[in-house]
Formats: structure tokens, sequence, C-alpha cells
């Protein structure tokens, strides 16, 4: 199909669906179909506007139509040298470049690079009455207007359907190396911490079944002189990968424990070690599995100033950290105004359509 | 009822407060500094023309407004106290940090109240484990890195005015600076925000922990020039200081040249914390003033900056050269001292006090275009130098394609002005043209506010007045800013049409 056919198809869709009133369900692959609070309306499938429509490696920007998918990305990035460097989580299948923005979720790198948001440079939206509309662009500056395309990453199709994403790549680091090194789950997050504010390139720091584990990236000087400041051993190219991989795509054995919070808090704060632990993001991340840590998560997090979602498992409602009153509110004027008839995902980012 | 105190029109209407024309009435306006009176110390409230003259217009002189009053408030409550006075009385409040804003984004409304965060200038905690500085918006820039200094971390967005701009200027902004390549803009570099809406409400977005539930708030917020919310404190992102620094200067005899060498050391797989260019107009102009050694006979200079450990500089530093070597450069010099490196940047960042000293006035232009451009803009200033009479000199953030050219005028001198705004309207047209943007990092304000009716269709317009009405339903923040009504688009647009159908579009006109 065209991509003049596949978008009029997208945008035929949801005029229907907004003169009827009958939710639309966004979708692309589905890899992430246990995400968000819930699923609703009837299935708009996304693939189908695909294609990258700009590469330039000299630009360090890519511009893909939102059903390409991530697999195809990868592979051109990686014909030049280059990657998306958030690693957006594929899980275990091969989302699509709209589903990844849209989720906005970010891998290992992230306490490294930045998050998903971080490298959105423009995205177009097809909002409820149909039309298309583009925000940002595919240059690196860019403050003209509202940040429309950083808001869209994350938001679940809480606004409209992303279209196209034009987004920023970076060069593959010239060098990587893993390190492992036996501490308990206190002494990896004060390590992690203290090495933080060195000049280091640490491009990944977790911390599973007592052993702290440790990536370089960047000039091959640097990662030589940090892995001699940092000790430890050495892990083989195969071995990292897979590691990083379990971690990014959520198939580390840790995450097959069929209950798992997210636990989002500043990278010092002290919470309860647990049995059940994984740290990520140099200690920005924790992960508990089991059902011990339960709805306690949320209490402990908003106790340190953070965030805490039930991932899988246990009907906790709602399963994303709630919001305050007044960031509620916002929610609700932006969906009056973007999605006044509540066609888009209802109720799968935050259920704000009952108080509106 | 008296017409300020109208129902809100709905959002596809013109918003109360955007027409700058707009008057209260004599009594109306008394009423509205007697209540901030009433509120705030009597140095925290100017009313006199005198006192308020300070406050007419930002780091962008050509625009300016006498506001109703100033309000100078210490605290966070006396930020909201402020706030719900000026809702309650229906006149619009435009936050200002230093005042250092080169797009009018600051410049007042006659009926407004100005809100100067300068006095909310402390930093609350540094914290060197976290790697994180929590401080108020009044904060300078550069005091954050002081601060953190101790600690071997800095914070890393360095825009050029960042002695004297604030924290609390720069989140309204987004603002970059020469190293935002490699480290990022304020976007990237803000953790959190906690701010006031227009009705006193308070609002805590982002923070210490990564991940936020719902809408990114705070990427929306950040950049948004005063329209959505007022921030009261600001939690920044530290970064390691790299142990060394050296920049690599390489001069070529073509702009075009100087173009494609930035483009390959890129496609070398090399992020430079800065890359900068510089026209030949541009360096003779600085050149007596800082005397940085600069290339005279170069038709361009590019400065490329390599960080990190001596080792990995060391290795950067030749390669960069090799690159550059390669595109053609007819020179190399590489600092070897941070005497030297500041020297080499000197030039750079006084190209701006440099266009002042060189000629009466000087218009800064902000676009960015994709990097691969550059050659066509530049001859396309060219061809418009000769076209509107005036000359231009050009720097750039090359790396991230932000152009500032700047272009050289005389206000005293009929006429001149008036070219001088449509040279650089039509500067930022072929920015859009070219597939970037009208602006990089100065933001919209009062400046560009037309040329955003080139940029977005009426609709992408309208959806960002969705936005500001879902955090300001009133209006009354920052109004006439940043997003043009639709009738000012179609204002200019007629008026463009006809000066394009103009004959002999390559006189200068008046």
């Amino acid at each position: 199909m065209s991509a003049v056919a596949s978008l009029r198809e997208i945008q035929e869709r949801v005029i229907d669906a907004n003169r009827s009133g009958a939710p639309l369900r966004l979708r692309g692959a589905g890899t992430k179909d246990f995400y968000g609070e819930r699923l609703e309306g009837e299935l708009l499938d996304l693939r189908s506007h695909r294609g990258v429509i700009d590469y330039e490696p000299s630009e360090l920007v890519i511009t893909a139509r939102c059903g390409t998918p991530l697999s195809e990305i990868e592979a051109l990035l990686a014909a030049h040298g280059q990657f998306l460097a958030f690693e957006p989580p594929a899980f275990a299948g091969d989302p699509t470049i709209g589903g990844v923005i849209a989720a906005g979720l970010s891998g290992p790198r992230r306490l490294q690079v930045g998050a998903a948001r971080d490298f959105v440079l423009g995205a177009k939206l097809v909002e409820a009455s149909g039309e298309e509309l583009s925000f940002g662009g595919r240059v690196m500056k860019n403050v003209a207007g509202f940040d429309v395309s950083r808001l869209l990453c994350g938001s679940l199709g809480f606004l409209g359907i992303i279209t196209e994403v034009s987004l920023k790549v970076l060069p593959r680091p010239r060098c990587e190396q893993t390190l492992v090194l036996r501490l308990s789950s206190q002494d990896a997050l004060a390590v992690f911490n203290r090495w933080g504010s060195l000049p280091l390139p640490i491009s990944g720091a977790a911390w599973v079944e007592g052993s702290a584990w440790v990536r370089l990236s960047g000039a091959p000087p640097a990662v030589r002189a940090a892995c001699q400041r940092i000790g430890g051993d050495s892990v083989d190219e195969v071995g990292a990968a897979d590691f990083w991989g379990g971690l990014r795509h959520c198939t580390h054995r840790f995450f097959d424990d069929s209950t798992i919070w997210r636990v989002s808090v500043p990278s010092n704060a002290v919470l309860e070690p647990g049995e059940k632990l994984l740290i990520d993001w140099g200690g920005a991340l924790r992960w508990y599995a089991g059902e011990a840590m339960g709805a306690r998560a949320r209490t402990l997090a908003s106790g340190v100033g953070g965030t805490a979602m039930c991932w899988r498992g246990q009907t906790v409602q709602p399963r994303f950290h709630p919001l305050s009153k007044t960031v509620a509110q916002i929610h609700r004027r932006l969906k009056q105004h973007f999605d006044p008839r509540v066609i888009f995902n209802r109720g799968r980012l935050v259920a704000v359509e009952t108080g509106a | 009822m008296p017409p300020e105190l109208n129902p809100h029109p709905a959002h596809t209407a013109e918003p109360p407060w955007s027409d700058p024309d707009r008057r209260l009435s004599p009594a109306a306006a008394q009423a509205v500094v007697e209540a901030l009176r009433t509120l705030l110390p009597a140095d925290a409230v100017l009313s006199s023309q005198q006192e308020l003259h300070p406050y007419e217009c930002d780091g962008l002189a050509a625009f300016r407004r006498i506001p109703l009053a100033v309000a100078l408030p210490r605290t966070e409550a006396e930020v909201r106290e402020v706030l719900l006075t000026c809702r309650e009385h229906d006149v619009p409040v435009i936050a200002r940090g230093a005042g250092t804003g080169l797009s009018g984004g600051a410049m007042p409304h006659p009926c407004s109240v100005v809100l100067s965060l300068a006095r909310l200038n402390r930093i609350l905690d540094i914290d060197p484990v976290a790697r994180t500085a929590r401080v108020q918006p009044g904060v300078r820039n550069l005091e954050v890195s002081e601060a953190a200094a101790p600690y071997g971390l800095y914070y890393a967005p360095d825009p050029s005015s960042q002695l004297a701009c604030t924290i609390g200027g720069n989140v309204a902004e987004n603002s970059g600076g020469v190293h935002c390549l490699k480290y990022g803009l304020t976007v990237h570099n803000v953790l959190g925000i906690r701010a006031y809406t227009i009705d006193g409400e308070r609002i805590e977005l982002g923070g210490g922990a990564l991940d936020s539930p719902g809408l990114d708030l705070l990427a929306l917020s950040i950049g948004s020039e005063g329209l959505l919310l007022v921030v009261t404190e600001v939690l920044v992102k530290l970064v390691p200081r790299p142990a060394l620094a050296r920049v690599v200067m390489a001069s070529y005899d073509d702009v075009g040249k100087a173009g494609d060498a930035v483009a390959a050391i890129i496609a070398a797989g090399i992020i430079p914390a800065g890359l900068e260019m510089m026209d030949r107009k541009a360096s003779v102009a600085v050149e007596p003033f800082v005397k940085a050694g600069y290339d005279l006979s170069a038709a361009a200079i590019l400065l490329a900056e390599a960080d990190g450990t001596p080792d990995e500089v060391t290795e950067e530093v030749s390669e960069v050269e090799r690159v550059l070597r390669a595109a053609g450069a007819t020179a190399i010099a590489v600092s070897s001292s941070e005497q030297e490196r500041l020297r080499f940047w000197s030039g750079r960042k006084n190209a701006f006090p440099a266009a002042g000293r060189v000629s009466p006035d000087y218009y800064c232009m902000d676009g960015t275009i994709p990097r691969k451009n550059l050659g066509h803009m530049l001859k396309a200033i060219e061809e418009m130098e000769e076209r509107y009479g005036l000359r231009c000199m050009n720097v750039f953030h090359a790396g991230d394609g932000n152009l500032h050219p700047l272009i050289l005028f005389d206000a005293n001198r009929s006429g001149e002005w008036e070219r001088a705004d449509r040279f650089g309207a039509e500067i930022l047209e072929l920015c859009v043209q070219l597939g970037g943007t009208i602006t990089g990092e100065h933001g919209v304000g009062i400046e560009k506010i037309n040329s955003m009716c080139v940029q977005f269709s009426p609709r992408e317009r309208t959806a960002f007045f969705s936005i500001k009405e879902a955090f300001d339903p009133h209006g009354l923040l920052n109004p006439g800013k940043a997003i043009p009504t639709l009738r000012r688009c179609a204002e200019y647009g007629k008026m463009h049409i006809r000066h394009g159908a103009l004959p002999h579009p390559d006189l200068p006109r008046f």
C-alpha cells in the first residue's frame, strides 16, 4: 500500500470513530499490549503505514513512518555505524517505531545518553479531526512552538496517532567493555553513585543476583582507563550482549516472575534491599519481583520522591503511579481539546475520561 | 460585569489579551497596583515610570512596552500571591529572569504585571552523590556550575549569556549553548520543576526519579516561553567535568568546504564537545578586539573541541585533524594550553559584541537548517545582502546546524531597521524551506511571531492554543507571544503576498 493510501485509511478510520464515538485501540506490532492501564476499542493496526522517509548519516537524523519495524531501522543504522542510543525494548518481538515512541521506554544506556524523549526531534500526529499535524522537525535544535513531539513520546495514544517520527541517532561507541563484580546491592549502589560523579564512560550499571555489571562505552583509551579504575572481571562480547539485552528487553530470567514492580527513584535512594531485586540505570531504576512488594512499592517510592508502577501481575488500579490533582486536571483539559469524544486508546495512559 | 471578567471564549477565537493595544481603565490599573502593594513589601512593587523603564524590553531592544507594574517577590508564597492577584484582576503576567532573552519573550504588555523572579536567587541544595542541584529560578546559569565545581561537577548548558542569564529563563527558552551537540539543551539537563499555574495551584513535574506517570508535561513546559506556568524551583542534572579539553582550529578557503568538513567529522563517528564556524566577515570583525589569532585570509574558520581523559582527547584531536585536512583545510592549529583554548574560543564567544562595535546596531537571527544546506544558505544570504543593501556576518553552531546571521544596520538611518527586519524574515523563511526551523534556541517571543505563520498550519497553531488553554484557561500568562493568532497570520499573509507581487523585487523597499 502506498503511504498516501495507508495514511488516508488511518484518517478515515479516525473520522468514522470520531463521528460514531466508538473508541479505537491503536496498535503496532502489539509487543506492548501488556503495558498501560487497559485496552479498549476496535483495533486499528498501524503497521501498513511504514517505511523510512529520510536518513542521512551525517545529519544524525532518521525519519520514519509509524509502522516501520524497529529491526528495519536498527539494521539500516547499523550499516552506517549508528544506532538508537536509548536502546528501546523490543521485548520478545519486533515493535514498530511508532509503538516505541508512543511507549517512550528506554534501555540500560539511559544513564549515559538519556531517554527516548531526549532523541525525539519531530513527530506527526493524526488528531481526532483526522487531520495530520506536524511538530518539531528534522534538526537538532528547534524551539519554535511548544515541544509537542516530545510530549507525544510516552503518550500511549492519549492525544492521537503518531504517524511519523524524526529521531536523533548517534554513532556506535568505538569500543565497549563489560565488567562484573561480586557486590551486595547496597555496595553496588554506593559505587554506582561514586563512579557517576567521575568522568568515566559508563553506559550501563546494573545489579542482580549478587553481581554488579558495568558497561563502558567510548573511545578506546577512555574505556581502557576506566576498566583499570573499576576492576572486576571482564565479560566477553557474547556474555555482555546477553546480559544487557536481557535487561533492555526484559528477557532476563528475573522477569519470569508473575509479579513485577518497576520503581523509579533518585539513584542514591535507600530502599529495602529485598531478595528479588534488580537494579538498573546506576540505581535510578529498581525492579522488584514477587508479590511481597505489592502496593507498598508505591508508598516506598513516594517516600523518596519516586514513582512505582505495577509492570505485571497483581490487579492494582491504577497500574501507573497516580497523578497529582493539578496534573490530572491538565490531562483532562488536553484530552478535551485533542480528543473530546475519547476515541483514542481510552483509559490506557490515564483514566481521565470519567472525571471529564 | 466588566469586560475583563467575561467568560473566556473558545480556543479557536482570539485569546483575550492577544491585542497589544487593549487598555485598562485608569481605575482598574490603579486597583491592580494597590492590591500588589497590600501583599508585598514596599520595595517589591514598582509602578513609577522611572522605575518601570528598565523593564520595558529584554535583550531585544527593538520591541518595547512599559508595563503596568513590576512585582519582585522574594518567596514562592509571594509569587503565588502575585499570580492570584493578577488572576483576580484579570491582567496579564509576564515572568522575567535576567532579561537577557533575544526574542522579546519578556517584553511587557501595557496592561501587564512583570513578575521578576530575580530575587528568588538561592541555590537550595547540591547533592554531589545523586549529581543534582535544586535551585530557584533567579539563580544565574554560571552560578550553578561554580557551586558544583568543588565536587568536580558542572551544569552543562552554557548559553553565551551564562554570566547573567537565569536558570528560570533557560527553562522558559530551552536554552542551548556551544556544547549542546554533545551535552544537550536545557530539556536534556533539567530533571524536574516546581511551578505555579495562573490559578495559584502548585505543580511538580519530573523530579529526582526518571520515570514520570502520564504525559511528559516537563518536556512540554521547557521552552514554553512563560505561556504555561511560572517556575519557582528547578532540579538540574550535574555532570562530571571532563579532565581536559582542547580545540582544533581549521581554515577553509570556501564556506561550502567548511560545511562539508562539519559533515565529514560527524560521518567519521565523532561527536565533538563543540563544533563552531564563522565566516570571514565575522572573523575580521572580532579579530581586532580579541586578538584570537584567527586566519583572516580564510573564507571560514571551524573550531572543534575534544574533551575527556588526556588519552581520549589526544586520540580525538588527531582524528579530527585528519578529517579536517582531508576535507581541504588550508591551515590547522591545535590549542596547547587552557589559555590558548580560551583564546581560540574568545573570538567566537565575542562575535555579538564585535558586531556591536563595527556597526551601530545589529540584528541576530537564530534559524536552524539541516547541516547539508549550509553552503546553500550562505550563498542565499550573500545575495540578500546585495538586495537589502545591508551587511551580514555569520556565526554558526555548525555541529547542530544552528545559524546566527548578524545583520548590521543603523537604526538612525531611515528605513534600515525595516530592511533588516525583512532581511531577517527572509532568512527564516528560507530556513523553513530548507527543512529547518525559524528558531533554534532564542525562542519565538514577539520577534518571530509572524514567521510562525510560515512554519505552522492554522490547525497546528490551534493545537498550540489548546495546550496553552489547558494550563492557562484565562490566557493571562505572557499573552500575544510565541503563537500567532489566526487573525495575525491572515494579516501577515496579505502583507506578504503584496510584497511578493511587487515589481522589481530586487530593489530595496522601505
